[in-house]
């Protein structure tokens, strides 16, 4: 576990970044951990976070599929705006969970 | 009468058409079954298919060798069920009343979902083996194949049975070694995964499988397309893997009559609570196998446990009781790893899979996540016991929820 510090506030993040207390999450956090990863985010970044978030609170289940489905980006624009993993390095700008495929 | 109807009689339609038949007060209670197709297919014998090792008539046989006798079956398309008017209206427009439905669509393949999939190579040098079109057709290109690079692709989660992908890289290492041309044949295992599975314990043994068995993994690879001028898989990455023959896992989706009736999530899979079973729409509706969202593995020992705990609930919701029993989650796959050898993972919604013996602690005699000749003789095995216990209904003697006697927890 690490603590952060952002925007005058101390979070703390688990041994793979992402941020343990969900509740704390707000766009300044956000920019916070994805300096971490090397990541500037813009507007629509943003835009794609507080989709995630309010999906994952609904309960659902987050794909790159249903983000492609969102109407915020398509799954390329995805990819463009999170390299690599883009459902893991978005859930963890977005302070959600590491994203677990279920078997 | 008070009507119980089933939707779909694969593995998991059936076995709880069995149960249900069995406990059940005749007098009080009519069970109907529906179904498009008349035949029933073992489908974890697809895998060994492409590799001679079965053949059709084996995996074949027709479904009502295992309807009890005093139920209705129909063979008819369903369209959809209105939830609000407990009714399934059939194709034609039959409509069917129910007091309790269950339903067991199952999941289907979708090549048609990822662009490139289904068109020239399609049979050709592109191949699925989760059909019995798709498992022969490999079989006819392996005969004479003279060697290249053989892919084995993951287009989306979830599938039906996940540990298939890797059986079929393993058993297709073993058959180009036994045919003398394993230096001309060269095997990748794409996923869309970050390895060889989804839990850290099990990815470990499986990965360091495939490395002793010259296998590559080409991991978190998401499909965009399939360029069948150049015969390569490109991801939205833009990354490329070429390909000789590709074998390929489609997008799985549940039955397009699931979003007909406004039942699905987006991959039309029942929203239904991963516990009791239940519909999240309606308190008579109960969803069993793969056509359920639940968050564990699409595959027949699920089906088998969960089915244990949705009779249950079952007779609770009838007598107007609470839904007292709750599924964990439990799954239990052999893994095929060629040479007569196998493995066996046991695991739930928390627990992922552990080494140790199954199903007795200390004893076994399977061996979890280890590599040995008992489990694949488990497998060979377990086809008797799909066609005569599974099906019918009978009781196993595993518990429907998961144990941890006879595993060890790890550190990795």
């Amino acid at each position: 576990m690490k603590e952060l510090d952002i925007a005058g506030v101390t979070v703390k993040l688990d041994d793979e970044g992402y941020l343990i207390d969900s509740s704390q999450w707000n766009v300044d956090i956000a920019k916070g951990i994805a300096t971490q990863s090397g990541l500037e985010l813009t507007d629509k970044h943003i835009e794609v976070l507080k989709y995630l978030r309010d999906t994952f609170n609904a309960g659902e289940t987050l794909t790159i599929r249903k983000v492609g489905k969102s109407g915020i980006v398509n799954i390329k624009e995805f990819y463009k705006l999170f390299p690599k993993g883009p459902l893991k390095l978005s859930s963890k700008c977005a302070g959600l969970p590491k994203p677990t495929s279920c078997v | 009468m008070k009507k119980i109807v089933i939707l779909g009689a694969g593995t998991a339609g059936t076995m709880m058409l069995n149960k249900l038949h069995n406990i059940l007060d005749k007098e009080e209670w009519e069970l109907t079954i529906v179904d498009q197709y008349k035949t029933h297919y073992y489908q974890p014998g697809f895998l060994f298919i492409p590799f001679g090792i079965y053949k059709k008539q084996d995996v074949i046989k027709p479904k009502y060798d295992f309807f009890p006798s005093g139920v209705n079956v129909i063979y008819n398309k369903i369209d959809k069920i209105e939830g609000e008017n407990n009714k399934v209206i059939l194709d034609g427009g039959q409509v069917l009343n129910y007091d309790f439905l269950i339903i067991a669509t199952g999941t289907q393949t979708r090549p048609e979902e990822t662009p490139g999939l289904k068109e020239k190579l399609w049979y050709k040098d592109i191949f699925d083996f989760y059909t019995i079109e798709g498992a022969l057709a490999l079989h006819d290109k392996f005969k004479d194949w003279e060697g290249g690079n053989l892919v084995m692709s993951i287009a989306e989660v979830p599938f039906k049975c996940p540990v298939a992908p890797l059986e079929f890289v393993f058993l297709a290492e073993a058959y180009f070694t036994k045919k003398g041309i394993r230096d001309k044949v060269n095997i990748t295992f794409v996923t869309p995964m970050s390895g060889a599975f989804t839990k850290p314990v099990a990815t470990k043994m499986l990965s360091e499988l495939m490395t002793e068995k010259n296998i590559n993994i080409v991991s978190d690879f998401y499909i965009e397309r399939v360029d069948n001028e150049n015969k390569k898989l490109i991801s939205y990455d833009e990354r490329e893997v070429p390909f000789d023959i590709l074998t390929i896992v489609p997008v799985n989706m549940g039955n397009d009559l699931i979003e007909r009736s406004g039942l699905g999530d987006d991959m039309n899979f029942v929203r239904t609570d991963k516990f009791t079973l239940q519909s999240k729409d309606y308190d008579n509706i109960f969803v069993l196998g793969d056509a359920a969202n639940i968050p564990t593995s699409k595959a027949g020992s699920v089906a088998h446990f969960a089915g244990e705990i949705l009779t249950e609930n079952l007779l609770s919701a009838m007598e107007g009781r609470p839904l007292n029993a709750k599924f964990d989650g439990h799954a239990n796959c052999y893994i095929e790893t060629g040479y007569g050898k196998g493995a066996l993972i046991d695991f739930n919604y928390d627990t992922e899979p552990l080494p140790g013996t199954f199903p007795l602690p200390g004893i076994g005699p399977f061996g979890l996540l280890k590599n040995t000749k008992i489990n694949h003789y488990g497998k060979v095995i377990f086809r008797w016991i799909y066609w005569h216990m599974l099906l019918k209904g009978k009781e196993l003697p595993i518990e429907a929820n998961m144990t941890m006697a006879g595993k060890k927890k790890q550190n990795i």
